[in-house]
């Protein structure tokens, strides 16, 4: 058992999915072609001036709101100085001393990880690095960004990663970002430090920086706990300094330290005038946050007697929550609806490619569907082709089955009859499931299978050989 | 033909009466630039083709020539602030005031000089060169709008858009016998004015009588939505204030600024033109701004602290000069080396060390603090009086580098004008008179904010009974 405490905190930026940037009226949009989504504005050129865009403050305090946070009555937004040359200003339009957002808290498996602050702040752009040469993109430039900052109140690696779980869920259930890291969507930046076990005195603190998953921000600090742990066992210090997660090697390296740790010499941005947020515009916000992961989490286990693993697939997209709860209202067989939306409605989404969100099928005709399955009216098979054609388009899947004929073979004459002749045409197998071997028969039923394309059940089959079989030795 | 003796709404009444072409105007005016610019240097560009009207319009202005200082942008033409970091950059877009101006359709002939980025009062600091004064060659035209007052002063232009954040439209047209009009802040939409410190800066006019500042305030104020500081109050029309009556009206005399430092032959001038106006019905008495000792530290710290901030984004990556090294810092560092004069390096130097940790709260925010109570000082006055009268400058034009190695006696000559900004109120500098060596000397009027009525009106009604404002140099007649 390790001697020492971890205490934790995590700065997660997040991209707010405004239609444009924050301080001028470019495009929010990404994967674009290099500078292609500038204007004189996010390109900082000389003698330009920025205009907020009240989208972004509305989405910021929607999220501030859901994370429990007190909205500051009044904000301003100061310039953050440091030279680089993503950032055309040479200052970054920030948020220091009277963010958007203060003490806000959110619960991680019965623990509160409390919230410094919530600020809006606009993004940098991108550098590309050749060898000879680097190149900037702005098209990044100017887009909104919010950040959430906690208190070291994480106590590992693990809780860190539950954290950024639960923090990107609810950001995407207010509908502030989609939160795609790949896409830099979500970042997010660690601070860590080890004290002595039960000990009120902080140790040096270090920041992690360059995680790209979820994933490796758990491994930096698993990584980084095991680092620091080492040099206090041997009665070294650690530096306070700012370090690099390196994925391919498993480890972090210093970036800076203290002594080159910038003076950013924020001061209030003389261009935008303090904001007074309305209590109106504030209660609009609270009104539009939908019903949080944390609560759904309590009621789907109450109201549908869900396991934990259920809920986390379903609660994993908001519209796939919505989706089951609305299925379900139709047909309302928990354990088939479940299942048909963990099992064939994801595997579907998944080789079709199709977002989750872009499901065109309603909730109706899927529960009808689920419906037709389960009453025996279609088999399994055909369902599920069924629901992959019209996942993207949405139809009324009886239609369908009785304008396609896919309606399940439950004449028994017919069914005797393909039995029997699928037995004639292949003896061996035959053969084979009478003295003993159980591959066969799915053999057998499979030949059926194909013939009625898919429409014959399989159970039914099953039955109808082994007593067929056994009545003709 | 003497059109340069006109002021720019008679020659544009003279356009629409069509008593001359447009193009004789812009000629006349080229013309002159090319002959005199060389010997005051006040025009940094003068365009192959002006911008001139895209239709009529019933603007008092229409048809009449101005200089833009050269750090308002325009479209597809270079902007420079004077400096050399900037050379060779062309802004891809204009500013708000000049889209105005070219709707109301005036003809911009070109840039006027300035100090660099506006970081002076003598128009010495400029990469191009000092501009010269008319009245007196050996004489600065002040600063920073030094180039846009000798060029009015000198008949190259009728009038011409300048910027004042300490008093860089007023002082420089009082040491040119110019009008020069800061309107209160928010009242012109400072978009694509290149920022010197952002929380004073105003563009205004200047121009030879108050009649042409007021129409040409009407053409630029307004809100504009691409700057979140202009002002949603609407505009008078400004030219309804040109025959209000004095009558009755309270004029407060500051006494803080009329004591020692200011020169003795400004300070006579000046009660002369006091005594005009009193002899129209106004009452004048003593007042007090009792924080104006703190204004001249004040603003050097605060627009510093926005300058060093504003001029961060001059680095050569993106535009503008760059002189290439392989190292990313040093390209940085070489390039602000050899880019900037020296006083813009001094106040991104100063205004860097006061927004730096342990020094912000002693130097930044103190300063924003003492800002407040000089607001005070003016709301307070401006509760009992409807006006204040002070000299703009405490002197008349100096001699070109008299104060060159002293900044500290040049940032006083800006005294009277810098508590105008920090505060934001409005405030115009009149011509009202001449030393003996013939160097113009202005009169100051302050008002409270957004009341640019009440300047014009006292302005107008000074210029009725006098004749300063029609004095023209001798050797540009």
């Amino acid at each position: 058992m390790s001697k020492f405490d971890s205490v934790i905190g995590l700065e997660v930026h997040v991209q707010l999915a405004t239609a444009s940037k924050m301080f001028c009226r470019c495009p929010n949009i990404f994967g674009k072609e290099p500078n292609s989504l500038v204007c004189p504005v996010c390109m900082g050129l000389p003698g330009i001036l920025p205009v907020l865009n009240k989208k972004a403050l509305d989405l910021g305090t929607r999220v501030a709101l859901a994370l429990n946070c007190a909205i500051q009555e009044k904000i301003i937004f100061e310039r953050k100085h440091y030279f680089y040359p993503d950032l055309p200003k040479n200052f970054q339009i920030s948020q220091y001393a009277r963010p958007l957002g203060e003490e806000g808290k959110l619960d991680i498996k019965g623990e509160t990880i409390r919230i410094k602050r919530v600020h809006l702040e606009e993004d940098a752009g991108k550098l590309i690095h050749t060898r000879d040469y680097s190149l900037v993109d702005l098209n990044r430039a100017g887009v909104p960004l919010l950040e959430i900052v906690s208190y070291p109140d994480i106590s590992s690696a693990s809780q860190a990663y539950d954290y950024l779980k639960e923090l990107k869920l609810i950001v995407q259930y207010v509908g502030a970002s989609s939160c795609d890291m790949e896409k830099g969507f979500l970042r997010c930046d660690a601070n860590i430090s080890l004290k002595e076990e039960g000990s009120p005195t902080l140790g040096v603190k270090v920041e992690l920086k360059n995680m790209n998953s979820f994933r490796q921000v758990e491994s930096a600090l698993e990584y980084e706990i095991r680092r620091q742990e080492k040099i206090l066992l041997s009665n070294k210090k650690v530096f306070q300094e700012t370090r690099l997660w390196d994925e391919e090697k498993k480890i972090t390296t210093v970036m800076r330290t203290k002594e080159e740790a910038h003076d950013y010499r924020y001061f209030p941005e003389p261009d935008l005038l303090p904001i007074t947020i309305k209590e109106k515009d504030v209660e609009t916000q609270k009104k539009s946050i939908p019903e949080m992961p944390a609560r759904r989490r309590q009621r789907f286990s109450q109201q549908y007697y869900l396991g934990e693993k259920e809920i986390e697939i379903i609660l994993s997209n908001m519209f796939l929550a919505e989706f089951f709860e609305a299925s379900h209202k139709i047909y309302p067989n928990t354990k088939k609806v479940v299942n048909w939306i963990i099992g064939p409605l994801l595997e579907v989404l998944n080789s079709k490619g199709i977002e989750t969100e872009k499901i065109q099928l309603t909730p109706d005709n899927f529960a009808r569907l689920i419906k037709l399955a389960s009453e025996g009216k279609v088999t399994n098979i055909v369902a599920k082709d069924i629901l992959s054609q019209i996942i993207d388009k949405d139809a009324d899947p009886e239609r369908i089955v009785q304008e396609k004929g896919l309606s399940c073979v439950s004449n028994q004459e017919e069914l005797t009859g393909l039995v029997k002749d699928a037995i004639e045409s292949n003896p061996r197998a035959a053969d084979d499931f009478r003295t003993g071997k159980e591959q066969a028969l799915m053999f057998l039923v499979g030949q059926v299978m194909r013939k009625t394309r898919g429409k014959a059940s399989p159970n039914t089959l099953k039955s109808l050989f082994i007593k067929i079989l056994k009545e003709k030795p | 033909m003497s059109l340069h003796k006109l002021s720019g709404w008679q020659i544009s009444e003279k356009l629409k009466k069509k008593e001359i072409g447009l193009g004789e105007v812009v000629s006349f005016f080229q013309e002159r630039v090319q002959r005199l610019n060389p010997k005051i240097k006040a025009v940094i560009s003068l365009f192959d083709e002006p911008l001139g009207p895209e239709k009529d319009s019933d603007s008092k202005l229409w048809g009449v020539p101005v200089l833009i200082k050269d750090n308002i942008c325009i479209k597809n033409k270079e902007i420079t602030c004077a400096s050399k970091i900037l050379k060779g950059f062309i802004s891809p877009y204009n500013a708000t005031v000049i889209e105005r101006l070219r709707k109301a359709g005036l003809v911009i002939l070109g840039t006027a000089n300035m100090d660099e980025f506006a970081f002076g009062s003598s128009c010495e600091n400029s990469c191009y060169g000092p501009t010269l004064n008319p009245w007196n060659e050996s004489c600065v035209p002040g600063g920073s709008s030094g180039g846009c007052a000798a060029a009015v002063a000198a008949g190259l232009v009728p009038c011409a858009l300048g910027s004042d954040t300490g008093g860089s439209i007023r002082q420089p047209a009082s040491f040119c016998g110019a009008v020069g009009f800061k309107p209160t802040y928010g009242r012109v939409s400072r978009f694509g004015l290149v920022a010197f410190g952002s929380s004073l800066d105003q563009i205004g006019p200047i121009s030879r009588d108050i009649v042409d500042s007021a129409y040409l305030l009407n053409i630029v104020s307004g809100k504009d939505s691409r700057d979140s500081t202009s002002a949603s109050i609407a505009v008078p029309d400004f030219s309804k204030s040109f025959d209000g009556s004095l009558k009755g009206l309270k004029v407060g005399l500051p006494k803080e600024y009329f004591v020692s430092g200011l020169d003795g032959q400004v300070k006579k001038t000046v009660e002369l033109a006091i005594s005009v106006l009193k002899s129209k019905g106004i009452e004048f008495s003593e007042i007090s701004l009792p924080h104006t000792e703190y204004a001249v530290p004040t603003y050097y710290i605060l627009a510093s602290s926005e300058a060093s901030s504003n001029l961060s984004r001059f680095e050569g990556i993106r535009y503008g000069k760059r002189i290439h090294q392989n190292n990313l810092i040093e390209l940085y560092k070489r390039t602000r080396q050899e880019g900037f004069g020296q006083e813009a390096k001094r106040r991104i130097m100063l205004g860097t060390f006061s927004l730096s940790s342990g020094y912000y709260e002693a130097y930044y925010l103190k300063a924003l603090k003492v800002r407040w109570l000089i607001k005070k000082d003016f709301d307070q006055a401006f509760k009992a009086y409807d006006a204040i009268i002070t000299p703009t400058s405490p002197t008349a034009a100096f001699k070109i580098g008299e104060k060159a190695d002293n900044p500290l006696s040049m940032y006083l000559s800006d005294i009277y004008t810098i508590s105008c900004n920090l505060s934001g109120v409005p405030s115009v500098s009149i011509p009202c008179g001449f030393t003996q060596e013939g160097l113009p000397v202005g009169l100051q009027l302050i008002s409270k904010h957004f009341n640019e009525e009440m300047l014009i009106r006292l302005a107008h009604a000074y210029q009725e009974s006098t004749d300063w404002h029609k004095q023209f140099p001798v050797n540009y007649e």
